[in-house]
């Protein structure tokens, strides 16, 4: 009872945020932040894509970027080509879906194990950044649209309003769609997790044997999470390409690696800790960004805090900022109550809001 | 004819450079099943130490074949205490944890040299094959890859520390009930790993220079080719790089060399499917 309690109050709190940001942000009316928290906010979508398949699917995707880049492509390739925007954005979510199906498909009917599937994950997005890579020039142009090679597409089509081309949708209003899609997104998430396709996943990820012999078809299960997975990744990299502009990096090693540290050091299993991973991330790496540029603290590269910062992570907090957040706060209670025992009993876990 | 014999060294020294990048991941991973993603950054240290001797004076050879296996090996043994023994038995972690490192590796080496290219010419000149011309520098990599091959194979066939660490590899347990130290034995293992890896990026560094980020173009392809030669060292690497060295190079004469990369991935890519466990997962089982 208390456990339920909890939850719907953590819900509550989530969505009082969301709505905060969603509407308090356009109200300071500065254009440099309302663009920056686009960004992060497609990235959250996109932190959300990984902390499902991998968090609680157990997939460990190492080229999540491969499908964020898809979509950004296909909206940039089929908006130059079509002008109206409303069925490219849909093709952006059902390309990287049909493609998470087939190399899905691949993987899970194959049985490839963890590493394995890491590798083919990771080549995967490989194939696609060197391909993309040296796509310069007239010969790769698809219909108007080139692809423009190392440089991307820097003339990415702005979303327009559904059936109206040419009324294309201002700054605020792509900054209100990414964050009331990212809530729409998390909270769809929640549902997904709560349904038996949810259930299964998790008993998948504790023990495929075990969920094998009690008559699932695990591949079938794993294949769906992947492919929804999928389709968020590439939602994602629509608004990305609406707030920045497609290229090349979208689908290299380094996002894909991102991703990867956002799920843990937000907390792996849950859903909040990789949106609030990817949040603290990306306004560090800013930071330590300018900070960089600053004469004097040139020996503050970004790489070398992150990559320091996840290798204590993995030492230390290897279940990430929520399940620290989630101990400090049971130790606590438990400091104030001393009198009585101190952990709660086994039943009685603090959910991860 | 020409065409033919130059055909057939472009693949011998793809097929080298292969085996010189994933020899080094290979020993970790074969011994200690730990996938060491910081590998590409240990190639670019290894590059960077040999780059630096040889302009502060020392021979290129030795700048090449001692101090960069030996400083790429110390920062091995340093990493393998401070970081890769906490993970025992944790592949995903570990190989969180050495993925930060390359990202901290890269970030530190950026700050200390900057973020330009810095090279040697190759030494050794060049070869004249009718209307062709080849580095004899390549083919001395051949050879280097093949001495590599061949000293592997007689340290861990003949010798008391190959008998520990097959003995090790096949059974850690059981290798341990009979007297060897498992994290002694590890920790050697890593270290002759990153030697190694830093011996190859030493020997590349004349090819394709170095700057920081040069790691992720190396880590690809050395990880696709460890983990389709499957868990025999010395023969899963040689036969894997040989393969997939083979359709990189006729995919490049073929088309172009962005494509013969792409060859090269997807071919790792079905050879994954159709044998999940590497080549010699599946044939060769018995081989070193």
């Amino acid at each position: 009872m208390k456990a339920r309690l909890l939850s719907i109050i953590g819900n509550l709190a989530v969505l009082a945020a969301g709505l905060a940001v969603l509407f308090g942000l356009p109200a300071l009316g500065e254009t440099y932040l309302i663009i920056n928290s686009t960004i992060f906010a497609a990235f959250a979508i996109l932190a959300l894509s990984l902390a499902l398949i991998w968090g609680y699917a157990g997939i460990l995707c190492f080229g999540q970027a491969a499908f964020f880049g898809l979509g950004g492509y296909t909206y940039a390739v089929t908006a130059i080509n079509m002008g109206d925007t409303t069925v490219p954005a849909l093709l952006a979510v059902l390309v990287p879906a049909l493609f998470a199906a087939l190399l899905g498909y691949f993987m899970f009917w194959g049985r490839i194990s963890d590493v394995y599937l890491g590798v083919i994950t990771l080549t995967v997005s490989l194939i696609f950044y060197r391909f993309i890579n040296q796509t310069a020039g007239e010969q790769w142009n698809i219909g108007d649209a080139p692809l423009g090679g190392f440089n991307g597409i820097p003339a990415t089509p702005i979303l327009n309003w559904p059936g109206r081309p040419g009324e294309q949708l201002a700054p605020e209003e792509i900054f209100s769609l990414t964050v009331g899609l990212l809530l729409i997104v998390y909270f769809l998430c929640k549902a997904l997790l709560a349904t038996s396709l949810g259930r299964i996943i998790v008993a998948i990820r504790e023990n495929e044997t075990r969920a094998e012999l009690l008559g699932y078809d695990t591949r079938v299960y794993k294949l769906a999470i992947f492919v929804v997975g999928g389709a968020l990744a590439g939602l994602s990299g629509l608004l990305f390409a609406n707030s920045v502009f497609v290229s090349p990096t979208m689908f290299s090693l380094p996002v894909s690696g991102q991703i990867i540290i956002w799920v843990i050091v937000g907390g792996l299993g849950t859903l909040i800790g990789p949106v609030i991973g990817c949040i603290l991330m990306q306004f560090l790496t800013n930071y330590l960004g300018t900070l960089s540029q600053i004469k004097g603290f040139g020996w503050v590269d970004p790489n070398l805090v992150l990559g320091v910062l996840l290798v204590i992570f993995v030492l230390v907090v290897p279940k990430g900022l929520t399940a620290l957040v989630a101990d400090v706060w049971r130790w606590s209670v438990g400091f104030l109550r001393k009198p009585r025992a101190a952990a709660p009993p086994a039943g009685e876990r603090v959910p991860n809001p | 004819m020409d065409y033919f014999v130059i055909l057939l060294l472009q693949i011998g020294s793809a097929v080298a450079s292969l085996v010189l990048l994933s020899i080094g991941l290979a020993v970790i991973f074969g011994m200690m099943r730990v996938i060491n993603l910081a590998h590409g950054e240990f190639l670019m240290l290894g590059g960077y130490a040999a780059i630096t001797a040889y302009n502060k004076g020392v021979n290129l050879w030795v700048a090449m074949i001692v101090v960069a296996p030996l400083t790429v090996g110390l920062f091995g043994a340093l990493v393998e205490r401070l970081v890769i023994r906490h993970l025992y038995g944790r592949l995903i972690d570990t190989m969180l944890a050495t993925w930060g490192l390359s990202l901290a590796m890269i970030g530190f080496v950026t700050v200390v040299f900057g973020n330009t290219v810095s090279g040697i010419s190759a030494p050794l000149g060049s070869l004249q094959i009718g209307a062709y011309r080849t580095g004899v520098y390549e083919l001395f990599l051949i050879v280097v890859a093949v001495i590599l091959l061949l000293a592997g194979w007689l340290v861990l066939r003949y010798t008391r520390l190959g008998l520990i660490a097959r003995g090790t590899m096949q059974n850690a347990a059981m290798a341990a009930a009979l007297g060897t130290n498992p994290s002694a034995v590890y920790a050697v293992t890593f270290a002759v790993g990153a030697a190694l890896t830093g011996l190859a990026g030493g020997l590349l560094a004349p090819l394709s220079g170095v700057v920081p980020t040069i790691g992720a173009a190396y880590i690809a392809k050395a990880f696709i080719t460890v983990i389709s030669g499957g868990a025999a060292i010395l023969s899963g690497t040689a036969i894997a790089s040989a393969l997939l060295g083979a359709i990189n190079v006729v995919a490049t004469f073929a088309f172009t060399s962005v494509l013969g990369e792409v060859a090269l991935l997807v071919a790792a890519v079905v050879l994954l499917r159709l044998l999940p466990q590497g080549i010699t997962g599946r044939f060769f089982r018995r081989a070193l």
